[in-house]
């Protein structure tokens, strides 16, 4: 019956999956077979004792031992169902000590992690296979939800204290973070990628926030284009020149423009202006914007700065102006001026 | 007309009287200052159809939104922000302005009277106070709908009920009003139950309708008030920062919701039990037989009314409240599946060997026992912690409710309206459209919802505006679903208003029912009654012997 | 189904007195149920306030320490004066209902009266507590400031939330409290005019039975109010 299974539930990508698929497929069966012994009796019997004029029924007022059986049943039923759901959901309620912990930040509308050594992403998380993992998490502003529904682990994200979920993934690969309380206006957008790695990729990762940036240090732009959409960009940022309300300027053209400010005077958008953007949004707000945008200081390796800024450049129609953007990626000089 | 009339009681009706409740005292002002309970349920009945018909658009809207990626409707983009409004304004309406006043307001004030051989409910007046309340709350609903709209889900969560724009404020104050609407309607009922049953009627030959309404009616006098004062604190919050609800300084957002769901969760036992208590009348008289276990059936309404207070944490597994709360809120909430069910039997019992005719009512009848029995059985998914982590907060929840509010409650009211429509109006409606509009609706909310159970399943998060593509076939499918559903919604409605404009000649007792609203004219004069009933057999009381002698 | 032709006809029952309705077969029936709808009333209003009890308790053991230091700045004599007034102004109600079940119109009117005096001296003196709330920011969270014996404090200084949280709810339930006074002051008054009309008799007293029942109520919810507010340690 796996077919079934895979058509109604997603892929099992930890170890608790399993259990509460096996749960919810007995669940599934029992409910077949009690819905056909309602529906069954239903219909026959509104066929086989169809009206007849003239007919008697029988003056049945109860039966008193058959609506014990009714109600003992399926009482039975329901306890037994409650400790076999309280089983599986007592070891997705308590963390292992062992687990890695990582922390989560939710905000309208991206999720911030934060991991042990203090690195940070934005909108992807990597964690290593077969080691349990432990997310403590807390909100911003309003209500969210963490929900991997490979993992089948989801709880809400309050602000003001801590909640927690934990899980031990057993599936390579990337898998599905997405927020499940709703939040406003980009709740449907405020997805995150949950990547699962061997030993050998995990520790890249920490180290370098993963290789697929090499693949890219050729074409800072295109590796800008997928910052864009991965880390929120694109939530309050068009590219066509449309406005989106309670958001940002649009990126179409802007590259080497004299932008007005909303306290009149006037910058370059040139490199440095971009840059500045990113870490203190609010020290220059465009003319008609609101400062409401977050900081990404601390967010965004210096090679996906650098992509974002020659992304911003190849969408300009003056490719002169100002100091020149990137051409080729490259990560930072060594430690001390690590973030 | 002489169309179903098969079970047209053997007794010849008395001469139609010239003067009834409609034709009696004409003119609108007579209408607006009524204080008879039968007007009133005519009233309310316009009323919360209204409401369901702009509920119902809103959803055909959202589904139509959600059909495919592009967020188009007729060519016009939606934005996120508009898909919020909508998405809340169809659950708002349809919860707080049809659901939960529309069986006790529209069909309960009409018939609990008659039920009871009454010539009115305990409080006319009140009763005029409360539809007037109900009107207030509607007109200060759409007020907020066109002034900016709310987007926050019919739910209200803090804290973003508390900072985001829109008008929150005389939304939940439309709620507030609805709700002293809903609270007076409750004790009007709990005193006319308890006061004005025609002599010969002790507590157990009650019709069972009765005990629903009776038991809707103890939930509304004692969760409403909490709603009540949790909207006072959401619009204190809102307008005076006050502070409870806001973690910032020192508030809970838990706390709201604790709050809101220990009146929302009675509520929606405010929705179903009424519901349940028409199928126990429809059941009965369509099977020409006499309850089975009307005991059994009378306790469980009261049974669940009172259960229904002690499980309102079930909600909130993932929100954050304590582990113990949630284990013990598990546990409970599967003891109140147990009447539900009981219930079922007993109407499968009463069909056992009856006397079956498929007029449009018992269609009604026999689609609620299958879309209630699989809205129920998912409620036991829900409750299974283990299996609730995933399946909270998606498309599952929605399936399921809709299958026990609409597939329940709704499909009873229909079925109800019916039922009473030749004693409320006069008129006998088509038989035939009624069948066809009954299988369209059956079919359509299936194709709809039953849908949405594996778009649930599959990890698809409700309250989405955009959805991943691997979603798109399953949310095209249910939005199909949901027109013709409209489709059969709609026929039906053509099909009760068409029977309008025909004579009023519907027999006293179309259907053959036991309950004393048969033994009066359709529809019946000003004062119900000519003389004081006086009960002589209980209801459903089938028997040979017994029908002759009425 | 046959419906005997009873003693209860419509129209009958309406005999001697013009406040029988007529879907009531006689007065006792109706007064009895106008009871029944008021105690439900009562009812209803026990689960409103009881919302914002049970949040002042869940409030009370979050922040123990502040709710017992917010608590000293309650003016005891006053809410003591005015527990004392409440109960007076339930005694001359009780008496009220007395007179109108004599027929002692005079009577009614005069306790009707001091009741409404009893109620205004209450919203008087609860002006005055308002007041003094005001003028020291004794209010919610918002507006609060910090008093010298405040000692729960973080490391900056900052006082605690819970300090303006017990305002917060004081404001709220007493106002809301207070909010049913005035309602009251004005159903009293109602039913005074009505007493003094001569629209009471020992046959049909039930707006003023009803009226005392709501006002027994609302001094019953202070007396829980006070103790929790003023007393508790």
């Amino acid at each position: 019956m796996e077919w079934l299974r895979a058509m109604m539930l997603p892929a099992q990508g930890s170890a608790f999956a399993a259990e509460v698929d096996f749960v919810y497929m007995a669940l599934f069966w029992l409910s077949v077979v009690l819905f056909i012994g309602i529906a069954f009796p239903a219909i026959y019997f509104a066929w086989r004792y169809r009206y007849k004029p003239g007919r008697v029924t029988p003056h049945q007022t109860h039966n008193t031992l058959l609506e014990i059986i009714w109600s003992v049943i399926p009482l039975l039923l329901c306890v037994g169902i409650f400790f076999w759901g309280l089983n599986g959901w007592m070891k997705y309620a308590v963390a292992p000590g062992e687990a890695m912990e990582i922390q989560v930040i939710a905000k309208k509308w991206l999720w911030q992690f934060e991991y042990p050594d203090g690195s940070r992403t934005v909108n992807e998380i990597h964690v290593p296979v077969n080691k349990p993992v432990r997310f403590v998490m807390t909100s911003e502003d309003v209500l969210h939800d963490f929900f991997v529904p490979d993992m089948r682990v989801k709880h809400d994200i309050v602000p003001g204290r801590y909640t927690e979920v934990w899980f031990t993934p057993t599936v390579l690969g990337v898998h599905h973070v997405t927020c499940a309380e709703y939040c406003g206006k980009g709740h449907s957008d405020m997805q995150a990628k949950l990547v699962v790695d061997n030993e050998v990729d995990y520790a890249k990762f920490v180290e370098t926030g993963g290789s697929e940036w090499e693949d890219y240090k050729m074409n800072p732009a295109a590796w800008g284009k997928l910052q864009y959409e991965r880390k929120g960009c694109s939530t309050c940022h068009t590219l066509d020149g449309t406005k989106i309300a309670s958001g940002g300027p649009s990126w179409k053209g802007i590259w080497g423009k004299m932008e007005k400010l909303n306290n009149g005077t006037e910058v370059l958008v040139n490199a440095d202006y971009v840059r500045e953007s990113m870490m203190l949004p609010s020290a220059k707000v465009v003319a008609g914007f609101e400062p409401i945008m977050p900081t990404f200081q601390g967010l965004l390796r210096e090679h996906e700065i650098q992509g974002l800024i020659a992304f911003i450049k190849s969408l300009g129609n003056d490719p002169n102006g100002g100091p020149p953007a990137p051409t080729v990626l490259s990560l930072p000089p060594k430690p001390d001026q690590k973030k | 007309m002489e169309q179903s009339l098969k079970f047209h009681s053997k007794v010849a009706d008395l001469p139609r009287p010239v003067k009834n409740y409609l034709n009696n005292d004409p003119g609108i002002w007579s209408w607006m200052t009524t204080i008879d309970h039968k007007r009133i349920g005519v009233m309310y009945l316009v009323g919360v159809m209204s409401a369901f018909l702009i509920g119902g658009i809103f959803a055909l809207l959202v589904r139509l939104s959600l059909l495919t990626t592009h967020h188009t409707i007729f060519g016009i983009q939606v934005t996120a922000e508009v898909y919020n409004r909508m998405f809340t304004l169809h659950g708002a309406i349809m919860v707080f302005l049809f659901i939960i006043p529309s069986v006790p307001a529209a069909l309960g004030n009409f018939v609990l009277p008659l039920m009871l051989g009454a010539k009115d409910v305990a409080f006319p007046r009140l009763n005029l106070a409360s539809f007037y309340l109900w009107v207030t709350g509607a007109v200060m609903a759409v007020a907020s709908m066109i002034i900016g709209a709310v987007d926050t889900g019919w739910t209200f969560y803090t804290p973003y009920s508390t900072t985001t724009s829109g008008t929150v404020t005389l939304m939940t104050m439309a709620v507030f009003v609805l709700g002293f609407s809903s609270i007076f309607t409750g004790i009007n009922f709990v005193a006319t139950v308890h006061k004005l049953r025609a002599p010969g009627m002790g507590w157990f030959d009650m019709p069972l309708f009765v005990w629903g309404i009776y038991s809707t009616a103890i939930i509304q006098v004692l969760a409403t008030p909490v709603l009540g004062i949790t909207l006072v604190l959401l619009a204190l919050e809102r307008v005076f920062n006050i502070g409870i609800f806001d973690p910032k300084i020192g508030g809970d957002p838990v706390l709201f919701q604790h709050f809101f769901w220990f009146y929302s969760h009675p509520a929606v036992y405010i929705m179903i039990l009424p519901g349940m208590a028409i199928i126990s009348e429809l059941i009965p008289t369509f099977s020409k037989k006499t309850m089975f276990g009307y005991r059994a059936v009378a306790y469980s309404s009261v049974s669940l009314a009172l259960l229904s207070f002690i499980v309102w944490g079930h909600h909130m597994f993932v929100a954050g409240q304590s582990q113990l709360a949630t284990v013990v809120f598990s546990a409970l909430t599967f003891l109140v599946a147990i009447p539900s069910g009981v219930k079922m039997f007993n109407w499968l019992g009463t069909m056992y060997k009856g006397n079956i005719s498929l007029e449009t009512p018992m269609l009604y009848a026999i689609s609620f026992l299958l879309l209630f029995a699989i809205g129920g059985l998912t409620g036991i998914f829900l409750g299974t912690l283990s299996v609730d982590v995933h399946l909270t907060d998606t498309y599952f929840v929605v399936a399921h409710f809709h299958y026990v509010m609409m597939g329940g409650t709704v499909i009873a009211f229909i079925g109800g309206v019916h039922y009473w429509w030749p004693k409320m109006t006069g008129r006998m409606y088509s038989e035939k459209w009624g069948a066809i509009g009954c299988a369209l609706v059956f079919w359509g909310f299936n194709q709809t919802f039953l849908t949405q159970f594996f778009l649930g399943s599959k990890g698809m998060p409700r309250r989405y505006y955009n959805y991943l593509d691997q979603f798109q076939p399953l949310h095209a499918f249910s939005t199909y679903g949901s027109w013709i559903l409209g489709a059969g919604l709609f026929l039906t409605a053509i099909n009760l208003l068409a029977s309008l404009r025909k004579p009023m000649d519907a027999p006293d007792n179309p259907w053959g029912g036991t309950t004393l609203e048969w033994t009066t004219s359709s529809p019946p004069i000003t004062h119900n009654f000519e003389d004081q009933p006086v009960l002589e057999r209980a209801p459903y009381d089938y028997r040979p012997e017994v029908v002759a002698h009425q | 189904m046959s419906t005997s032709t009873a003693d209860l006809q419509h129209g009958q029952g309406h005999s001697d007195d013009p406040h029988h309705q007529h879907h009531f077969a006689d007065m006792e029936q109706q007064f009895d149920t106008s009871k029944i709808g008021m105690w439900l009333f009562l009812a209803t209003e026990v689960l409103l306030f009881g919302g914002l009890f049970v949040g002042f308790g869940l409030m009370q053991a979050r922040y123990p320490q502040e709710f017992i230091e917010a608590h000293e700045h309650l003016q005891r004599p006053l809410g003591a004066l005015n527990t004392v007034v409440l109960l007076i102004s339930s005694f001359t109600m009780v008496m009220g209902v007395n007179a109108a079940q004599r027929g002692d119109k005079k009577k009614l009117v005069m306790f009707l009266t001091l009741t409404i005096i009893c109620a205004c001296i209450f919203l008087g003196v609860k002006y005055f507590e308002y007041s003094h709330k005001f003028e020291e920011h004794l209010l919610p969270p918002r507006w609060y400031h910090a008093q010298a014996t405040d000692t729960v404090r973080d490391a900056q200084g900052n006082v605690s939330h819970g300090y303006g949280t017990f305002f917060a709810f004081y404001f709220m339930m007493t106002g809301l409290h207070g909010i049913h006074i005035l309602v009251g002051i004005f159903l009293l008054a109602w039913i005074a005019v009505r007493a003094n009309r001569g629209e009471f008799s020992h046959a049909y007293y039930t707006p003023v039975d009803l009226v005392g029942l709501y006002w027994h109520l609302v001094d019953l919810i202070w007396i829980y109010l006070f103790p929790l507010y003023y007393l508790i340690k």
